[in-house]
């Protein structure tokens, strides 16, 4: 990278993701165009809940809608069509609602696809405490940022003989890298004091080893940021101890889903923890992390927390802070007030009700 | 024995307020003849605070007049191998308590701690997470068995460098220890009048491997049809745990998977310091603090000597039961217990300033 674009990604960045190289028209006559994936379950739900929102919010957002076929696409092996995924790769920018994993069957995962396809390298969730929502932390501010496209998830099983099964784990300089510099940069771009990259290199001293070797070598170009290295069983015990010790994480796969969702549950569960996927090219899809829920799917009961404010995370993306701050605050201060609450948060509101105060509050 | 058991009964119904209902037994252990002599454990301090808490244990024992001797063995984490006289010495002795190993980030050596474990066929590792009377923690009705499988999976130590910058790692499952572990955890389950396993697993994303390791636990499950069998995926399991850890009962998982919950647990439980545990094989033992078996503190702990030696005090309980003298297991249960009970010696990590031997006295004082 040369010293003149360094110097104006630097001037440009304002407050949250960088986004590399297209920029995103902010002008209200022109609107941006994002794709949009409500999902399974209750995403349609929730999905409409987040187009009440922005409209009410005046954010000039074009939805582009695709749904998951019933029919597996070659192309692409999984039930997620080409079209859909090229989409993505336009648009530059997404809003996801929950897909359904089937357990054990043949065809990749939906998640997955959309890792490898659109080459989504870094998931990065962040979790704090919400003020008003009690849970047993408080003092919860952290952002666990995964690698998310090798690891222990690459895919590669076999059975060796009857009986005895292999699975690889793959870690590559390149994609440790990628993350790590992401980390870096994020942590630097938001004012966070300090890294820790989270590992098992006592055990796995090569792939560990490289992914930590990855991180230190970029966290030299960082003298300003603190770097710890922790393990992942102390980190785990520290977690649930005293989580104010943690500011950024970074860590490979599956070490990161673990966290990732460590961290949610502290704050409060995965109906309110917001997370943003970033691939090359900036691209930024973001994403709700909760799970379908199909027992409560089409009974106007579930909780569009997640995806609103994975929502305001792409709406910092896009660069359209003003509105992305104006609903933060409308849905925090709804959650705070406690009038209007779903029945995972303690309370009896529908969806409509929820959206509807938060539409009031903006 | 039999004094000493009276004195027991005498002081608890002297003091019947007591919250903790200590063991009530009013029928004493019938021992063969001969079953006092006593027996040889190997030792193994290891580095860092290992040492500390071994001594506070071999302190307490002679404290108790247990009837344990023991074959003390330096070994330290960062050599190559573990000497040959000490895998001699616990083949003979059967039974073995450590302090920690630490195994060295990075550093081309392979955990000693494994090497133990796989060359001795000590399969499954044990950690007992409960809430010990007296120390507050943000979670309550804590009491989960995580036992986890010690020989394969992601530890198996497989890797190699494919080319340059990028590295592969086998994790191996296999029909065979995936049995022997699920069947181990029913047994426990069982003999423990414990009520519901649950296996902790990703097989949505590592379809073969974990598949495997679930359809073993399954199956196993069918033998004991009173003990309430479920699944779990491994974070929605640390997302539970951290929400509502009483669901929990016992839990059988792999053995990357395991170490993680073995440590989230005993984080909500009250600390690595204070949860007692253990590997056991079908042969051999060995007894060690509950989970973090590589985390051998800091220096400064090691230099003030404020390391918590409440973990392995607990665990040699475990121990004293696993040789048969379950009596000295007792009263060294309820002696450690009302130390943290009564809260006047606690160590850094529990909320106090104590030194380890200040606690050491004050369990040795507990003892009747």
């Amino acid at each position: 990278m040369t010293m003149a674009a360094f110097l104006a990604r630097r001037l440009l960045a304002s407050s949250t993701l960088i986004s590399a190289a297209r920029p995103f028209s902010s002008s209200s006559t022109t609107p941006i165009k994002a794709t949009l994936f409500p999902g399974d379950g209750i995403g349609p739900e929730i999905a409409e809940s987040v187009k009440q929102v922005f409209t009410a919010a005046d954010v000039a957002i074009e939805w582009d809608e695709h749904y998951v076929a019933t029919e597996v696409d070659p192309r692409t092996n999984s039930f997620l069509t080409w079209e859909s995924l090229q989409s993505v790769l336009d648009n530059k920018v997404g809003l996801k609602g929950p897909m359904a994993t089937p357990i054990g069957k043949g065809h990749r995962s939906l998640n997955l696809t959309l890792r490898k396809e659109l080459n989504l390298y870094a998931n990065v969730r962040p979790c704090y405490s919400l003020p008003g929502y009690k849970t047993r932390y408080d003092d919860v501010d952290l952002i666990t940022i995964r690698e998310n496209t090798e690891g222990e998830y690459s895919g590669l099983e076999h059975q060796v003989v009857k009986g005895v099964v292999e699975s690889i784990k793959i870690i590559t300089r390149k994609a440790s890298m990628r993350v790590a510099e992401y980390a870096f940069l994020y942590a630097k771009t938001h004012g966070r004091k300090k890294v820790s990259a989270i590992h098992k290199a006592n055990i796995m001293q090569k792939t560990d080893g490289l992914f930590l070797q990855c991180c230190d070598e970029v966290a030299e170009k960082y003298p300003e940021i603190e770097y710890e290295k922790v393990v992942i069983d102390n980190c785990c015990m520290m977690l649930v101890k005293n989580p104010a010790l943690f500011d950024v994480l970074v860590m490979p796969n599956l070490y990161g889903d673990i966290i990732s969702d460590l961290c949610a549950g502290l704050v409060g569960g995965l109906g309110l923890t917001p997370s943003c996927n970033i691939g090359e090219d900036g691209i930024a899809l973001a994403e709700a992390v909760h799970g379908s829920a199909p027992d409560i799917a089409g009974k106007n009961l579930a909780n569009p927390t997640a995806l609103l404010l994975s929502g305001v995370m792409m709406l910092r993306h896009l660069k359209l802070n003003k509105q992305a701050e104006q609903i933060h605050s409308a849905i925090i201060n709804t959650i705070a007030e406690g009038k209007y609450r779903t029945a995972d948060l303690g309370g009896t509101s529908t969806t409509t009700e929820f959206t509807n105060a938060i539409c009031d509050h903006l | 024995m039999a004094k000493r058991s009276v004195s027991i009964l005498n002081r608890l119904l002297a003091n019947p307020s007591s919250p903790f209902t200590a063991p009530t037994r009013s029928i004493t252990y019938m021992p063969r003849p001969g079953d006092g002599a006593p027996r040889t454990v190997t030792l193994i301090p290891g580095d860092g605070i290992g040492p500390l808490v071994t001594g506070a244990v071999e302190q307490v024992f002679e404290a108790m007049h247990a009837p344990v001797h023991f074959e003390r063995y330096e070994v330290r984490g960062n050599m190559r191998k573990v000497p040959e006289e000490v895998m001699e010495s616990v083949k003979r002795n059967k039974v073995c308590l450590k302090g920690g190993l630490a195994t060295p980030v990075g550093g081309g050596v392979s955990s000693l701690n494994m090497q133990l474990r796989k060359e001795l066929d000590i399969f499954a590792s044990l950690v007992n997470c409960i809430n010990v009377p007296g120390l507050v923690t943000r979670h309550e009705n804590v009491d989960i068995v995580v036992i986890r499988e010690n020989t394969e999976g992601e530890y198996a130590g497989l890797e190699h460098e494919v080319v340059p910058g990028v590295v592969e790692s086998l994790k191996v499952i296999t029909k065979f220890c995936s049995e022997r572990i699920a069947r181990y955890a029913f047994e426990y389950a069982y003999l423990n009048n414990r009520k519901k396993v649950t296996a902790v697993h990703k097989a949505n994303i590592m379809k073969l491997a974990d598949g495997l390791f679930l359809e073993s636990c399954r199956e196993v499950a069918k033998a004991y049809p009173g003990i309430t069998y479920n699944e779990i995926i491994v974070d929605n399991c640390c997302m539970q745990l951290v929400a509502k850890p009483e669901q929990f009962d016992v839990m059988v998982t792999p053995n990357l998977y395991g170490n993680l919950i073995a440590n989230t647990a005993a984080g909500i439980a009250g600390g690595t310091g204070v949860m007692p545990g253990g590997n056991v094989g079908a042969e051999h033992a060995i007894f060690e603090q509950g989970a973090s078996a590589g985390n051998v503190g800091n220096d400064k702990i090691v230099e003030q000597k404020k390391a918590n030696p409440v973990a392995l005090l607990l665990s040699s309980a475990m121990m004293l039961k696993h040789l048969q003298f379950p009596t000295f297991a007792d009263r060294l249960e309820v002696a450690v217990k009302q130390v943290i009970r009564e809260g006047k010696w606690r160590t850094k990590d529990l909320g106090g300033d104590c030194t380890t031997q200040e606690v050491v006295d004050a369990v040795i004082a507990a003892l009747d």
